[in-house]
């Protein structure tokens, strides 16, 4: 493994190769605000909190830091204008959608973000994918999954899977940044009422 | 729709995992829409996760997971066809068929739909019956052929 000198808010540091700008933050001691990322699973670049400006060959441009990896000569900006600016839009319009959330209200405050700039919208879901990813990946059961599309898409358990699997695991509620609840809201909703599932039109 | 008519649809794609749109999609056309047994079935045959089956037949538009009618009515709402009265055209199809759009009357002859544009923009407002372009005739008369 060949080291990759970059520099991450003026700190150089020593990346080895295959290493996600993230993860080499996280070496370096910068800490940079995510929701959609877990360690345990493959980086999926879903909330893009934690775009940073990248800069290669003079040009600097905004990429998700979890999922960029690090190259030869990179700068790494975690803090300018640009990019507090586009975390503090993407937190208030996940605002919209789960206003009670701990995880963005601590981040918002940070940011300054205003929870109520936009109008309320309260799905509790930010469509972070970690209980789906968390139980395709880790437990390979694959009960719960995203239905629909656009604006319409959701987070849902498949009742028949779930009934057998779901009471004894529940390992996905806590990792949700939103709200533990909704998870179980809808898992219970799944379970009571399998035939309204996915029924969309 | 039974096992049968799913194996031999499955059949021509050799049963590859990869061809789980297109084999939706001939479902789709042969049955009018997907039960929820049939996504099971298709899972199970292909070796696709239902998650997965479920999380790609509630995506696409073209497939439904209720029934529709045996004739499915498009009403085009573009902006060639809104300026040429789609809205009154729509409000006189839902008065006859007394359903709205994204639903099946009682006796699964129709299900209705809005769109935009269906590529006809010079005959608007455009209304198409199974897949044929209704022209020159009043709603009424349209739907008359299809009873």
């Amino acid at each position: 493994m060949s080291k990759i000198l970059i520099k991450i808010d003026g700190r150089e540091f020593e990346a080895s190769e295959g290493m996600t700008i993230l993860q080499a933050a996280k070496e370096v001691g910068v800490e940079i605000p995510t929701l959609c990322y877990y360690e345990k699973l493959e980086p999926y670049g879903g909330c893009r909190l934690c775009t940073v400006e990248a800069e290669i060959r003079g040009r600097s441009k905004l990429v998700a830091a979890c999922l960029y990896p690090v190259e030869k000569d990179l700068i790494v900006r975690t803090r300018t204008e640009k990019v507090d600016q586009i975390r503090k839009m993407l937190l208030e319009l996940m605002l919209a959608h789960a206003p009670a959330s701990r995880d963005l209200q601590a981040y918002a405050e940070e940011y300054g973000a205003d929870k109520n700039r936009f109008q309320k919208e309260s799905s509790f879901c930010i469509h972070c994918g970690l209980c789906v990813r968390y139980c395709a990946e880790i437990k390979k059961k694959e009960v719960i999954t995203f239905v629909d599309r656009g604006t319409n898409r959701e987070i849902s358990f498949i009742p028949e899977i779930a009934s057998q699997e779901c009471e004894n695991c529940k390992e996905c509620f806590p990792l949700c940044p939103t709200e533990a609840l909704q998870a179980a809201y809808v898992l219970t909703q799944a379970l009571s009422f399998p035939s309204l599932q996915s029924v969309t039109e | 729709m039974d096992n049968a008519a799913i194996d031999h649809i499955i059949n021509k794609y050799q049963g590859q995992a990869r061809f789980l749109i297109q084999i939706l999609m001939e479902i789709q056309e042969e049955n009018r829409w997907l039960p929820r047994e049939v996504l099971k079935t298709v899972s199970e045959k292909l070796d696709v996760s239902f998650r997965q089956v479920m999380r790609i037949a509630t995506m696409y538009k073209t497939f439904s997971l209720v029934p529709k009618g045996h004739n499915e009515i498009h009403i085009c709402m573009g902006n060639a066809c809104h300026v040429r009265g789609a809205e009154r055209l729509l409000k006189e199809v839902q008065e006859l068929t007394g359903i709205k759009p994204g639903e099946t009357d009682s006796d699964g002859k129709f299900s209705l739909e809005i769109g935009c544009c269906r590529g006809n923009c010079c005959s608007g407002p455009v209304m198409e019956i199974g897949g044929k372009t209704q022209d020159k005739m009043s709603p009424a008369e349209a739907l008359k052929n299809y009873e």
